[in-house]
């Protein structure tokens, strides 16, 4: 029998409250008994269990039990007037446990110990595995099964919304390359175009523009049809690839137009070499619909060099005109754009 | 309406009916074949729409359908999380059928916006459990039917779970134990694998 010390008086006996050894470990499963002597004489079922194999009745409780938090005192002596204390089994699996201790009295008034009651505080997760404690291992008024079930449903949710983010993510990226990519050639887009345009320019990045206009395509149209016109322009894509850097931006602005930002080329000589080859290429016969089709382009082109502050729908109103002039030449040409003097910092040359 | 409720009646379709079952009923019911998001908000129509179309498929009713998807929830692999989550309610299936006023309040813990509505439990003679659900979720009878003969199982209990038909009161779900020691319950341990449980 324990008799705890009446409310009120920490301290002193009084009339107190007699309980069964068996009651109390129903009502508390993690209880512990500790005599005057500081030897153990009771232990709720589930401390037991805990203290897997380690004998406790009789067993002094500083050589089962540590203190936490005693720091140098070294002392592992229960408090006098008992109070919330921090324990930790010594033995492996060195569990930890929180509580509180009571003093104890004998019906004449007499210290007799005390009782604690034990929790594992927010380790209950690892304690539960490690001892394979069920839901009878504690008492209804304990919240550790609900801790464990909260803790079991919150991670099970949030594995649902990491799922939920990784999915939107991989949407959202898709969607952004899709709005950036056009569907037939897998070439950027004009909106592409434009942003890339626009980042050169307000970053101050040198570049070369060019606006493609392949020939004869409308003929391939006609006669051999859309699905023929539709791999002549896939391929033409692949050779305007082909002929550019990984920094450089290729776009599908219209039917069969295109435009070539080349990052960094900005001699006029340059971008007409540039513009000739890929005209030579784009030249060369390509296999559609079992049949070979001949096209092929027309350029015009400028430089970022040659305005003073280059606007990119200057640069490309002006690649545009030099398209037409070279349209107006005769197919196959590339031409180079006169921006007006009023936008250039110097003349540009011929 | 929550999408985990047209959610798990998707993998409920997948997995107990076959991909295509589910391909069909969502075309039917013009939901996209990809899927339903379990944690964003869906159009009640939708979930009416799917049960319409996964009876038309089945040839089973609505509540036969909705009996079986109670099922699935505790029983299939994929759902292990539900089934665990269900377990912590009770040590056994009286003790689970006497928490299951607690019901609501558990699954508001796991998810904050999905409302069930209230659950007595009425324990009129030993081993005989009176259950009415409040008004509110139609369909919640049927699932929770076959929940709670799922669960049964789960502890290796057999008991006889009667539905009486829905009416304007809720429903009323009669469990009679036969038997507690029926058969081995399946393990259950306290503190399950940490990580994903899913």
């Amino acid at each position: 029998m324990t008799r705890p010390a009446p409310a009120g008086q920490r301290g002193g006996a009084g009339a107190g409250l007699l309980i069964g050894a068996e009651a109390l470990a129903r009502l508390m499963p993690l209880h512990l008994v500790v005599d005057a002597g500081g030897r153990i004489s009771g232990a709720g079922p589930t401390l037991r269990r805990v203290c897997d194999g380690i004998p406790l009745d009789g067993a002094r409780f500083d050589a089962v039990f540590r203190l936490r938090g005693t720091g140098d005192r070294g002392d592992d002596a229960l408090p006098a007037d008992g109070g919330r204390i921090r324990l930790q089994l010594r033995h492996p699996p060195a569990t930890a446990l929180r509580g509180l201790a009571v003093a104890l009295y004998t019906a004449a008034g007499q210290p007799d110990g005390y009782l604690v009651n034990l929790s594992f505080g927010i380790d209950l997760r690892e304690a539960v595995q490690r001892h394979a404690l069920s839901e009878c291992a504690f008492a209804p008024t304990d919240l550790a099964v609900e801790l464990l079930f909260l803790d079991e449903a919150r991670s099970a949710v949030m594995a649902e919304h990491n799922r939920l983010n990784t999915r939107l993510a991989e949407a959202r990226a898709e969607a952004e390359r899709l709005a950036l990519t056009d569907a037939l050639t897998g070439l950027a887009n004009r909106r592409a175009m434009d942003i890339a345009l626009d980042g050169h320019t307000r970053g101050g990045q040198p570049f070369g523009l060019m606006h493609v206009d392949l020939d004869l395509f409308k003929q391939v149209n006609d006669t051999l049809g859309h699905a023929a016109g539709d791999a002549v322009l896939a391929e033409a894509a692949r050779r305007l690839r082909e002929h550019t850097r990984r920094g450089d931006v290729v776009a599908r602005v219209g039917g069969d137009e295109f435009v070539v930002l080349l990052a960094g080329v900005t001699a006029p000589r340059a971008l007409a070499a540039a513009a000739r080859r890929i005209i030579a290429r784009l030249e060369q016969p390509i296999e559609a619909a079992g049949q070979t089709c001949r096209i092929s382009a027309s350029i015009g082109f400028t430089s970022s060099v040659l305005y003073g502050r280059p606007r990119p729908d200057r640069l490309l109103s002006d690649a545009d005109d030099a398209l037409y002039n070279s349209k107006r030449r005769g197919r196959g040409r590339a031409t180079f754009a006169r921006p007006a003097p009023s936008a250039a910092p110097h003349a540009p040359p011929d | 309406m929550h999408g985990l409720v047209n959610r798990s009646l998707q993998c409920f379709l997948q997995d107990s009916h076959g991909l295509s079952c589910w391909q069909a009923v969502a075309q039917a019911a013009g939901v996209a074949e990809a899927g339903i998001e379990a944690l964003l908000p869906c159009d009640p129509a939708v979930t009416s729409a799917l049960l319409d179309a996964a009876a038309a498929r089945t040839g089973d009713s609505r509540d036969g359908l909705l009996e079986d998807l109670g099922i699935y929830l505790v029983s299939h692999p994929r759902m292990a999380a539900v089934r665990r989550l269900l377990r912590f309610g009770g040590v056994g299936f009286a003790d689970f059928a006497r928490s299951l006023e607690d019901l609501p309040g558990r699954v508001r813990l796991a998810v904050p916006d999905l409302v069930l509505p209230a659950i007595t439990v009425a324990e009129t003679a030993p081993g005989q459990f009176r259950l009415r659900i409040a008004p509110g979720v139609a369909g919640l009878g049927a699932v929770l039917t076959g929940v709670l003969r799922a669960m049964a199982d789960d502890y290796g209990t057999l008991a006889l779970i009667e539905r009486d038909d829905d009416t304007k009161q809720g429903v009323l779900i009669r469990i009679d134990l036969l038997d507690t020691g029926f058969a081995q319950a399946r393990a259950f341990a306290l503190a399950g694998p940490s990580g994903d449980p899913a």
